[in-house]
């Protein structure tokens, strides 16, 4: 529940194996200490993650849904960025 | 109820483990009361958590004191069919759940003890129960840093939050004094390094009381007359309306399992 003094902030969480930082999902709290309290509680109850990161929900700058086309379809037709045109020599192994 | 109570011997040891798995049980169901209920989920969750690692220590107490007493009273007839005057827990935790701020004091007050109890406890000469401390110490050392992350915003936050925590603090202080309760029973134990001596605690958990009251700007009780009786069975009006609620499942139908 949002209350005039809690603000939302967005949850990230580095899994046992590694890798980046994912989100997870947001929550509310009144500052920072109390928001990351909150994530321990509420995503690591099931031995989830090992780091948390969590950043105020207005601080994340989104991309606009109606620029949809403009930003993403002109990258649809350039499959020549893929990597797959280039021959891997066997002796790289795996990439 | 359907189903007489059990007596249990209690030896030295045996009531240790049952003081401090009252303790745990007791304060574990009281916040479980608060499920569904917190101010807001994500509060709802964090006192679930502690109620959750509370019950899981008491477990660990109870399965230790049973095997110890060894005539085969297991966690959950120590639990569910012991009548209050046979409970041995701190009055502070059998307190009702109260507002917000009274269920915050409740919890900071008891955890800054445990943090240091558990953490003392490590070093007992039973392994049992310095592994049950080893364990029990990560949990109460969160508790003890949410709780008292709460009682600093409720003391330094509004008017009626900071009227609210003070009223807490005045209301639950006289319960601090058993914290430190030590009887013959306990003196034994003590004697052989089974168990410490909760006096050694008292500066540090002094402390730690002062130091989060002060920047919480509230203050603390000028009294120094202490309630007792929770140790010995002699318990607030409270437990009874607990306990009835808690083991009225196994009291009706006796062995109940799902």
């Amino acid at each position: 529940m949002s209350t005039p003094n809690s603000q939302l902030w967005e949850v990230f969480i580095r899994s046992r194996n590694g890798l980046a930082h994912k989100h997870v999902g947001s929550l509310h709290a009144a500052d920072a200490t109390l928001a990351m309290q909150a994530a321990r509680d509420i995503y690591t109850r099931r031995g989830e993650g090992l780091s948390i990161w969590i950043i105020p929900s207005n601080a994340i700058v989104a991309s606009d849904p109606a620029d949809k086309e403009m930003m993403f379809e002109p990258s649809l037709s350039k499959v020549y960025r893929h990597p797959t045109f280039y021959e891997v020599p066997e002796d790289v192994g795996h990439m | 109820m359907a189903v007489a109570s059990i007596s249990v011997n209690e030896s030295p040891l045996v009531l240790y483990a049952l003081r401090r798995a009252d303790d745990a049980l007791i304060l574990g169901h009281r916040l479980s009361e608060w499920c569904g209920h917190a101010p807001m989920l994500e509060e709802d969750m964090a006192l679930a958590n502690i109620g959750l690692d509370l019950i899981g220590q008491a477990r660990e107490l109870y399965s230790y004191a049973g095997k110890v007493e060894g005539v085969g009273n297991d966690e959950d007839r120590l639990a569910y069919l012991r009548d209050v005057r046979q409970y041995r827990n701190l009055l502070l935790v059998e307190q009702p759940n109260g507002d917000f701020a009274c269920t915050i004091i409740r919890q900071f007050l008891y955890s800054a003890f445990a943090d240091l109890y558990w953490r003392a406890m490590m070093t007992s000469s039973d392994a049992t129960l310095a592994a049950i401390a080893a364990k029990s110490e990560k949990e109460s050392a969160y508790h003890l840093r949410h709780s008292a992350e709460w009682v600093i915003r409720l003391g330094d936050g509004t008017a009626e939050s900071h009227r609210r925590a003070q009223a807490a603090l005045d209301d639950l202080w006289a319960f601090t004094g058993e914290l430190f309760h030590v009887d013959g029973s306990d003196r034994s134990l003590i004697a052989d390094d089974v168990v410490i001596d909760p006096e050694r605690l008292r500066s540090a958990w002094n402390a730690t009381i002062t130091g989060v009251v002060q920047t919480a700007t509230l203050t603390l009780p000028a009294g120094n007359w202490m309630q007792k009786g929770g140790r010995s069975g002699n318990h607030s009006e409270h437990l009874g309306h607990l306990l009835s609620e808690l083991q009225s499942l196994q009291r009706s139908f006796p062995g109940a399992a799902w």
